[in-house]
């Protein structure tokens, strides 16, 4: 996994309240076995008409966005189903940090695992970060991870609250499974210890 | 010792490692797999020559993808519907993990496979690449979706790294009138909660009302605790729970069926244990309901009328303003004038037996409203098939339903079935989301017993009005 400490890049402000899994990626492009290569589909039915041709006012496709690698996005982001293609496909258009007033819990952890870092901020904060994202290209923020902090293209810094271990593994782009494989002795010790206890499991 | 809630003693008991800072390892006794979420999973193993660590607990079966259609058998038409099931095939023997394949009669939605396989045990933990896991809760297990990388990860080591979330507690008290069923409930309670009301929580739901529901009901009302925003809902398990699972072919027999058995009653929450967050419904307040709009919160009792934009604040103004322009609706339009173009009855929801019989009693004798596409998708080949012994499946095509074969099907139209642009459908599935069920398709969710209704009148249809 790549690493993620410090930010610096355009904000694109996506207000709208419950962007869900579907809206983030459309199930018909959940079809492949690669991990790569959803960044195109992102958001698909918003970004594009049937004919394949971009929605002009949709916001990644104004010229001052096409670039975003942040997003300011409505409440209860990436609710819906578990399909871990939504960071990914958010990952490969090239964003690597969403804030918001609530994550839906499956997403937030899927970030996570690609990359990503997901913000929650109270509302005061977020709307000021979505002001700040309306002004366009001009309006670079700066997410730094190791000090926990935005800094927005005024200058105001934003503090904001992280899980420790999860902040450790993005900075150091550390991959779970590995770090859990240490444990092995703990796991096999919990096997024997739960078979005899429920060996019907 | 202090009182306990059931989840705090299922989480205990799985514990495997624990961290100075919480963060826990969680053991998983079952990992179910569909083909949507795994393929890049098992090729993740396959780059670091890693296995998978407990087969014998990691069960397989296609259900997105697969054709429902009754000459399926010749394949798959769609080429990466096609490889995404082949790669299943493949991952399963190479891997070495059971499985069902298209070609089984056990073969269904894995939701529905994992309980009638007795798969799913009170007191387990059980996960799945697909939101709805939560379903298994009506067991009393702790069961919730994961993302692919987490996959991988509990392929590889039976663990998932896990933080433990907060308690609440949603009781529905009393009894349910004529009419409202266990879809009902769970629509109500994200009515009342919003889908980001659960956020950071396992829900257990308590009260009269889902004790008295069957285990098929239990499981409609932990499916959709993810629509509320938790990961995962749980229903303590009681002699309704242990007399579905007793026989299962999974499930443990003779002596050490008994002795699960006393593991299992002890899986209630203690008195005076602590929840972060109550909600309280009583059962006979509870109508038939509907959604209007493309969120599961946006529910109404039948009786409603198309909401104004302006009846909501903050963001949820705008919200609603984009979803009855998407649903082509009209603010003040009353629900019962909606008309219908297509119904659609299954899925992990309600794809069970008890619902197909609910539809048959509502459709018996009479016929589907002329022009209407409507379709029954049994969870499983074995649901399909007590259908057919039960004689359900003739009520239906009597009526005028296609009778399809197991599989996701219409919930999420990865598979041909799928609405066009407009066309509007009463579903028993999970999710209203814009695009759901097809490009621009128009979802309303209902019970069964008011898709049926509505497949007969061509409208959204107040079960108790129908005579």
């Amino acid at each position: 996994m790549d690493k993620f400490t410090t930010l610096t890049g355009v904000a694109a402000p996506m207000p709208l309240v419950n962007i869900d899994t579907d809206m983030i990626i459309p199930k018909v492009f959940l079809k492949s076995i690669a991990r790569t290569g959803f960044g195109k589909n992102l958001f698909d039915e918003m970004r594009y008409n049937r004919d394949g041709t971009e929605i002009e006012d949709f916001v990644l496709n104004k010229p001052q966005y096409r670039n975003a690698e942040i997003l300011i996005a409505g409440d209860n982001f990436g609710c819906g189903s578990s399909r871990e293609h939504a960071p990914w496909a958010i990952a490969d258009f090239g964003i690597k940090c969403v804030v918001s007033t609530s994550f839906a819990d499956i997403f937030f952890n899927n970030c996570f695992k690609n990359g990503i870092l997901p913000i929650v901020l109270p509302q005061e904060q977020v709307d000021l970060l979505m002001s700040d994202a309306e002004k366009g290209e001009n309006a670079r923020m700066t997410v730094d991870l190791e000090a926990q902090e935005i800094t927005t293209s005024d200058g105001e810094v934003i503090k904001f609250d992280v899980d420790a271990h999860r902040k450790h593994c993005l900075l150091e782009g550390l991959d779970d499974i590995g770090q859990t494989m240490q444990k092995k002795a703990a796991i096999d010790a919990f096997e024997a210890k739960a078979s005899a206890e429920r060996p019907w499991v | 010792m202090s009182p306990k809630t059931l989840y705090d003693k299922i989480w205990d008991a799985h514990v495997a490692h624990e961290a100075e800072d919480g963060t826990c390892l969680l053991y998983i006794d079952r990992h179910l797999v569909h083909e949507v979420t795994s393929p890049q999973a098992f090729e993740g193993l396959r780059m670091s020559g890693r296995k998978v660590h407990a087969p014998e607990k990691t069960i397989a079966v296609p259900d997105h993808n697969v054709p429902t259609t009754l000459d399926r058998a010749k394949g798959i038409d769609n080429e990466e519907s096609r490889i995404q099931v082949e790669a299943l095939d493949k991952n399963a023997k190479e891997f070495g993990v059971h499985y069902y394949p298209v070609s089984d009669v056990r073969q269904g939605i894995v939701h529905i496979v994992g309980p009638e396989q007795g798969w799913t045990l009170p007191g387990m933990t059980v996960v799945c690449g697909d939101s709805h896991t939560a379903t298994h809760g009506a067991f009393g297990a702790l069961a919730h979706g994961i993302g692919t990388s987490e996959v991988e990860h509990v392929l590889a080591t039976q663990t998932l790294i896990q933080k433990k979330s907060k308690n609440m507690k949603v009781e529905i008290t009393g009894k349910l009138k004529p009419g409202v069923t266990a879809k009902d409930i769970t629509l109500a309670v994200i009515g009342e909660t919003g889908t980001a009301g659960g956020t950071g929580y396992v829900i257990e739901y308590t009260g009269e009302a889902i004790r008295d529901l069957s285990m098929e009901g239990r499981m409609t009302v932990c499916n959709m605790a993810i629509e509320g925003g938790a990961r995962a809902g749980l229903i303590a398990p009681d002699e309704t729970t242990f007399e579905y699972v007793k026989g299962r072919p999974h499930a443990p027999k003779g002596a050490q069926f008994e002795q699960a058995l006393d593991y299992w009653k002890t899986l209630f929450t203690d008195e005076g244990a602590h929840f972060d967050k109550v909600v309280t419904l009583k059962g006979e307040d509870i109508q038939p309901v509907v959604t209007w709009g493309t969120s599961p919160e946006d529910v109404l009792p039948i009786t409603g009328v198309v909401p104004h934009p302006e009846d909501f604040t903050g963001g949820k103004v705008e919200a609603a303003r984009r979803s009855i322009e998407y649903m082509g609706l009209t603010p003040g339009q009353k629900l019962t004038d909606i008309e219908i173009d297509t119904v659609f009855i299954g899925s992990c929801t309600n794809g069970r037996i008890e619902d197909l019989r609910a539809v048959a009693e509502v459709v018996k004798g009479k016929k589907i409203k002329d022009g209407m596409r409507a379709m029954i998708v049994p969870g499983s080949g074995l649901v399909r098939a007590q259908a057919e012994e039960e004689g359900l499946a003739e009520i239906f095509q009597e009526s005028g339903f296609e009778w399809r074969l197991a599989g996701c099907s219409m919930c999420l139209a990865m598979n041909p079935d799928q609405l066009s642009e407009g066309e509007r459908c009463a579903a028993t599935s999970n999710r209203n989301f814009e695009g759901r069920q097809g490009y621009k398709g128009r979802t309303h969710l209902v019970s069964p017993a008011m898709a049926a209704a509505a497949a007969l009148t061509g409208k959204l249809t107040d079960i108790r009005e129908l005579s």
